[in-house]
């Protein structure tokens, strides 16, 4: 199918872009990659009267990492990130998750922030910026503002995002050189949204050892203590299933096998180490 | 087209200077393939998953039916008509007819574009690499076993004649 007809303006500066969508009322949107908004407006599954093109602002794909804080331009793509061309502070971390999402050809254009906006729980991003406890840098008509992870999802495809406010970036504290990390999603097919992610983050030095339960039909489930999940692998698992229970995952069905044999490996790369599983 | 949004875009199409009308939900795929009749872009689910229409745009691969021709103004793209005078594209085309790589030719395009890829950017890549990257396109007839081999031969005559200069003229001739 083709995109229901809408107009088009690609403004070099956030107050610009702002400026733009205001008058539309809730019926533009701003697009980086189109890789998500792309193929929804070609199923008509969005309608929206114009679109805002976000990427010939420079200012959005700005990274650095200053005080230990690492800060990631929304612009940004994920084959950018893949590539290790920017610092992302996270030891390999969101280097490999960006390897796995979707296709390269998705990846050259896809972005960051998009994906962040976009919201679809099954997201790469969306679970790897939870296991962060990143923020969400945003800004609109009422000034700049940062949005803590908590507060970022409401439930799938819905954030705190006003239709007149940009994603300009995320926020982070980076990982410590001890850290580790393990990521594992389960796909009938590389590349496609998952059946279940889980993460962990394990760094001892700052304190954190936090996982994530993601692709549910809702926002990521965070565990802020995962500690316990780390524990001999011959240990009594119980907590596991406490977790996923807790995460609304009913016991005995078939979700319930495919996210606690995510949480499960995950958990034994962290344990094994080298903290890549996948 | 409704007049209110027609723009007229520029960009580079195959290294020639274009500049034309669209509208702006017009789609680079149907861009190219109704207004600058390059047809050799095919077109197949239009959501960015089967990966016959993709395409080179400023030197990377993109998925043209999810990417709307207005935002490459100022790009330059390259269709697979582009590629005649490239001498890596030549090897994978003659790979893929050795290999029988191909039944239908639907999705060969977008194939050739994503093999052009993984042999220029992972020279090193195994065949579980191969097959990992060529996940975001869609074959219904070959079963993948004959395109992979395909870039293999084409990633094999390219170690070769890095590792023996003199052997490469032999290998990709």
């Amino acid at each position: 199918m083709k995109a229901a007809p809408y107009d088009y303006a690609k403004p070099l500066a956030c107050d610009e872009a702002i400026a733009l969508i205001k008058p539309t009322e809730g019926s533009g949107k701003f697009v980086a990659g189109s890789q998500s908004l792309g193929p929804m407006m070609n199923l008509r599954l969005a309608q929206p009267e114009v679109l805002v093109d976000l990427r010939g602002i420079a200012a959005l794909r700005e990274c650095r990492i200053e005080n230990e804080v690492v800060t990631l331009g929304a612009c940004i793509t994920h084959a950018q990130i893949e590539d290790g061309g920017i610092d992302t502070g996270t030891r390999g971390f969101m280097e490999h998750v960006a390897r796995g999402i979707a296709y390269r050809a998705v990846r050259n254009r896809g972005t960051l922030g998009g994906s962040l906006a976009h919201a679809d729980p099954a997201a790469d991003w969306v679970n790897s910026m939870c296991a962060l406890d990143a923020q969400f840098l945003v800004t609109g008509p009422g000034g700049a503002r940062a949005i803590a992870n908590g507060d970022w999802m409401s439930g799938a495809f819905t954030t705190a995002l006003e239709a007149d406010e940009i994603l300009t970036g995320v926020r982070f504290a980076r990982l410590s050189s001890s850290a580790r990390w393990s990521y594992y999603k389960v796909n009938r097919k590389p590349g496609e949204f998952a059946e279940a992610i889980a993460v962990f983050i394990d760094d001892a030095a700052r304190g954190v050892c936090r996982a994530v339960i993601g692709a549910l039909d809702a926002p990521p489930y965070a565990i802020d203590d995962a500690r316990e999940l780390l524990r001999d692998a011959d240990a009594d698992t119980s907590c596991f299933d406490a977790h996923l229970e807790a995460a609304g995952i009913e016991a005995g069905s078939y979700e319930h096998e495919v996210h606690r044999a995510a949480l499960v490996r995950a958990a034994a790369g962290i344990r094994n180490q080298n903290g890549t599983a996948s | 087209m409704s007049d209110a949004t027609i723009k007229t875009i520029e960009l580079v199409v195959n290294q020639a200077p274009v500049a034309d009308r669209v509208e702006p939900r017009t789609s680079l795929a149907d861009f190219l393939r109704e207004q600058r009749m390059l047809c050799g872009t095919n077109i197949g689910c239009e959501q960015g998953v089967c990966g016959a229409c993709t395409i080179d745009v400023d030197g990377v691969p993109t998925r043209s039916c999810i990417t709307p021709a207005i935002s490459c103004a100022g790009s330059a793209v390259r269709t697979i008509e582009g590629f005649d005078d490239d001498a890596t594209m030549n090897a994978l085309r003659a790979a893929f007819t050795a290999e029988h790589a191909l039944q239908c030719g639907y999705c060969t395009p977008g194939m050739l574009m994503t093999a052009r890829d993984i042999v220029t950017r992972l020279p090193d890549a195994d065949d579980a690499r191969v097959r990992l990257e060529l996940s975001g396109n869609l074959c219904r007839c070959t079963g993948y076993v004959g395109i992979v081999r395909a870039i293999r031969r084409v990633l094999d005559a390219r170690r070769a004649s890095t590792a023996i200069p003199h052997a490469a003229a032999a290998v990709t001739a």
